[in-house]
């Protein structure tokens, strides 16, 4: 098979023994409350990092999201205190917002030649300042619509609950596999990652490609911002921080190389069910402390990035 | 005319690369595109097909203006085009490279089977079958060099531009490509193509414009032309004949290397071999016959299973081309493009990188030597530069090849591994690099070039091993090296003694 897709593959196989290993010490684990826990729990790091993914394939990063997941919490809140706008309009027009605001630093790395990492950096501190601005206090959301929103679930068998946020995660995950491998802008962030030179020459349109890549990051972030707050149901200009770190973790552990052209969104799914299995063991034990979550999530990190270096030097021979 | 430049003009900092050029290139017509390395003819390509924007000039296409402003744009004009510096993209599947922008689409999305099937279809069209669907890197440079071409004449609809496209094919390769070329040219393409082989220009043009320092010098159909005109043109001066001194029939010297057994499973099968000091000994062979293997192993990029290699003081270690490199060894590899440049230092920083790695960059070489290297290596082999700071990666692709020679020459190594040491390189600066080789050599230097070109083997070397599926299977010595003896070799007729 393709070694590409070897990262991949030793997630999956991770994941599982993961699984297998706390099952055998706790077979609740297995049941569809957890499952239905572990979707709706990681839903808004799920979607964020399927923007981080498409990001980091194109050989970019983005720093930005965790900020913009807070500045969304807290406008959303704001505007339904604030205004009389039905949720739905405020979600729309903070999609808009976010989408708008990663479009243009895309334009600004592309047009100016910047690396991506100062100016998300910089996005990062906007979007931070931003969310300030509209409050410094947490500001409960008390919309009916919003208590609507939180209590919308099936049951799966076994009492599970499969939430609403839970099923977005998973439908965005599905939009996001078939934009990174069925349509041609998908190709042409694989070949921006693989070498812009090259790819500018083969006739990948950079720009666009980049605001495009960037824009969608920025869309991703403002629903994830959404759904953190169905989820906490409140905004705070605090919240998140380094959210973006650890959506760029899932993504690595998920198998794609963080020096772009390599990797696959439905990698960065399992990497992002693997960080969430971690924290759920260490719930289930009680006894360890939730700091052994990064430590945890530190070492896999540590694991991929050898097992990458590994490959790299292996393909380098050939 | 199909495609008309009048006035073309591009200016590099310090460099006028194209000034006042004209051309016409008619529909149905191969259009050789000739002149030495830096002539300004992979500037001109660029700056047709939206890679570059001109600085002056005008270009018509059927009659209209165009001034492509990406090269997608050229590509949606119907221009496709195989530049000179690898082309396609390691990371992504071959169908991909080859269809993209092209895609079959279903509901807008990619049909990945419809892909895949046009991919194999297009690609046997070249006597290519690979399976499609694994990464382009994981191929040889000259399956990549195939998929490029393919691509390009996919896309192209009225010009096909080709930029030194056979440098990594080998002869049978080449007439595939050329039967494909022809049959373009018979529906009515206009193909553009540089080359440096003047046989292949011979064989597939109709037309031939010459360049020199960015003017156009001359522009006429081929019949007629012989091939010392032509070579005068690109010179400006006749070439004096050079290499034609048989091997020194010098009495073989006692080996000062000996390696014994030397093999690797599924690379290589153990082989022999002796050398001397100041031999050339020339590795022969087609594509995938084991030659770039033999070098690798003997360099320690993929070091040998099995076997000894020893020189008069006893064993020495070849286990990594650090230790290769500590023991005298130096290995300029083929492809240099990618292995070879640090695009952004300069060709002096270029020309000393190994040397320095040697000493340790606790010991820098002192910036006077420095220079006194990287002037004396541009001068020999004639390397085309403004100066020795300009940045390597500005310099044509055939300059930047030379400076990667001056590199390994510089580092004054006992024994050097040529991997096609004069591919992409001009007519009068490949006969300068031979005579280079020759009087490296009297000092005492070995060598082992491996090469497609059989004259230049019979040129230069003292004995020549031929390599067929990955083993050695015969060597020519002295009088017995000849192009048709090598070439009886290779093909497996008549075992030559
Ligand atoms: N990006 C660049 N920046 C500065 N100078 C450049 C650049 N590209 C090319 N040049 C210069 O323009 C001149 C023409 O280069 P060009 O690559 O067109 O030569 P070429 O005819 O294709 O040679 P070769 O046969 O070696 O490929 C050279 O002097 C080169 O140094
Ligand atoms: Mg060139």
């Amino acid at each position: 098979m393709n070694a590409r897709a070897l990262p991949l593959y030793a997630t999956i196989l991770i994941f599982v023994a993961a699984y297998a290993l706390a099952y055998s010490q706790f077979p609740n684990i297995l049941s569809t409350r957890v499952i239905g826990n572990l979707l709706t729990d990681n839903a808004y790091l799920g979607i964020v990092a399927v923007g981080m993914t498409l990001v980091i394939l194109s050989g970019g990063i983005d720093l930005s999201v965790g900020a913009v997941i807070a500045f969304s919490g807290v406008f959303i809140a704001v505007m339904l205190r604030d205004t009389g706008l039905h949720p739905l309009a405020v979600f729309a027009i903070l999609l808009m917002l976010t989408t708008a605001f990663g479009a243009a630093m895309g334009f600004l790395i592309d047009r100016l030649a910047m690396p991506a990492f100062i100016v998300t950096l910089a996005g990062m501190f906007l979007a931070r300042g931003a969310a300030y601005l509209l409050s410094v206090q947490s500001v409960p959301i008390t919309h009916p619509f919003f208590g609507q929103l939180q209590s919308a679930y099936v049951l799966m068998p076994g009492k599970g609950r499969l939430t609403l946020i839970g099923v977005l995660m998973l439908a965005v995950f599905a939009v996001g596999m078939v934009i990174a491998h069925r349509t041609r802008f998908g190709t042409s962030v694989y070949a921006l990652g693989g070498g812009a030179q090259t790819a500018r020459l083969m006739g990948v349109p950079q720009g666009r490609t980049t605001v495009l890549v960037y824009g969608f990051s920025g869309l991703m972030a403002g629903l994830s911002g959404i759904v953190f707050a169905v989820y906490t149901g409140s905004g705070y200009s605090l919240a998140t921080v380094g959210t973006e770190l650890t959506a760029i973790a899932a993504v690595v552990i998920g198998g794609t190389l963080l020096s772009g052209g390599s990797g696959y969104m439905f990698g960065t799914l399992v990497g992002v069910l693997t960080m969430g299995l971690i924290q759920t063991y260490i719930v289930f034990d009680g006894t360890l402390s939730s700091w052994w979550t990064k430590i945890v999530i530190g070492l896999l990190l540590l694991v991929f990035i050898l097992l990458q270096k590994g490959l790299l030097t292996l393909s380098a021979r050939r | 005319m199909l495609l008309s430049i009048r006035s073309l003009t591009k200016v590099f900092p310090g460099t006028r690369a194209l000034d006042d050029v004209d051309l016409d290139i008619a529909a149905g017509q191969v259009h050789a595109l000739l002149g030495e390395n830096g002539a300004g003819k992979s500037t001109l390509i660029k700056c047709l097909t939206g890679a570059y924007r001109r600085d002056g000039g005008t270009v018509t296409l059927d009659g209209a203006p165009i001034d492509p402003r990406s090269t997608l744009q050229a590509q949606e004009l119907g221009i496709g085009t195989v530049y000179q510096e690898v082309n396609l993209l390691p990371n992504l599947t071959v169908a991909q490279n080859l269809m993209f922008g092209h895609e079959p689409r279903r509901f807008g999305l990619i049909d990945t089977r419809a892909m895949r099937a046009q991919a194999r279809e297009t690609l046997a069209r070249y006597g290519l079958d690979i399976d499609v669907d694994r990464d382009l890197g994981r191929y040889s440079v000259a399956i990549q060099q195939i998929v490029a071409i393919a691509r390009a004449v996919r896309i192209s609809g009225k010009v096909l531009i080709l930029d030194e496209p056979t440098a990594s094919l080998d002869k049978a390769e080449v007439r595939m490509v050329f039967d494909v070329l022809r049959s373009l040219r018979d529906q009515g393409m206009a193909i553009v193509f540089v080359s440096h082989f003047l046989d292949q220009v011979f064989d597939l043009a109709d037309q031939v414009t010459i360049l020199r320092n960015g003017r156009r010098v001359a522009s006429q159909p081929i019949a007629g032309l012989d091939r010392m005109t032509l070579v005068e043109q690109m010179l400006g001066r006749a070439l004096e004949d050079v290499v034609a001194i048989p091997a020194a029939d010098a009495a073989p010297t006692a080996p000062i290397l000996r390696f014994q057994g030397m093999g690797r499973a599924g690379t290589i099968q153990p082989f022999d071999l002796d050398v001397g000091a100041g031999e050339v000994v020339g590795l022969a062979g087609l594509l995938g016959s084991g030659r770039t293997e033999t070098a690798e192993l003997l360099f320690g990029i993929r070091p040998a299973q099995t076997g000894t290699a020893r020189d008069d003081a006893g064993p020495i270690d070849l286990r990594t081309p650090r230790a290769a490199i500590a023991a005298g060894f130096g290995f300029a590899p083929e492809d240099r493009k990618t292995d070879g440049i640090v695009a952004d230092l300069s060709i002096r920083e270029n020309i000393i990188l190994g040397l320095q790695a040697r000493r340790g960059w606790a010991r820098p070489i002192p910036r006077a030597e420095q220079n006194r290297l990287a002037d004396d290596y541009i001068r020999q082999l004639d390397i085309r530069t403004s100066g020795r700071e300009k940045p390597i990666g500005e310099l044509s692709g055939g300059n930047q090849q030379k400076a990667v020679l001056a590199r390994w020459l510089a580092m004054n190594p006992r024994f050097l591994i040529l991997d096609e040491p004069t591919r992409g390189i001009d007519v009068g600066a490949h006969a300068q690099i031979l005579r280079l080789i020759r009087d490296l050599t009297q000092g005492g230097l070995s060598l082992l070039i491996i090469s497609s070109e059989l004259d230049e083997l019979v040129a230069v070397a003292d004995r020549v091993i031929v390599l067929r599926d990955r083993a050695h299977v015969a060597e020519l010595t002295g009088g017995a090296v000849g192009a048709d003896a090598i070439m009886r070799a290779i093909a497996g007729t008549g075992e030559a003694a």
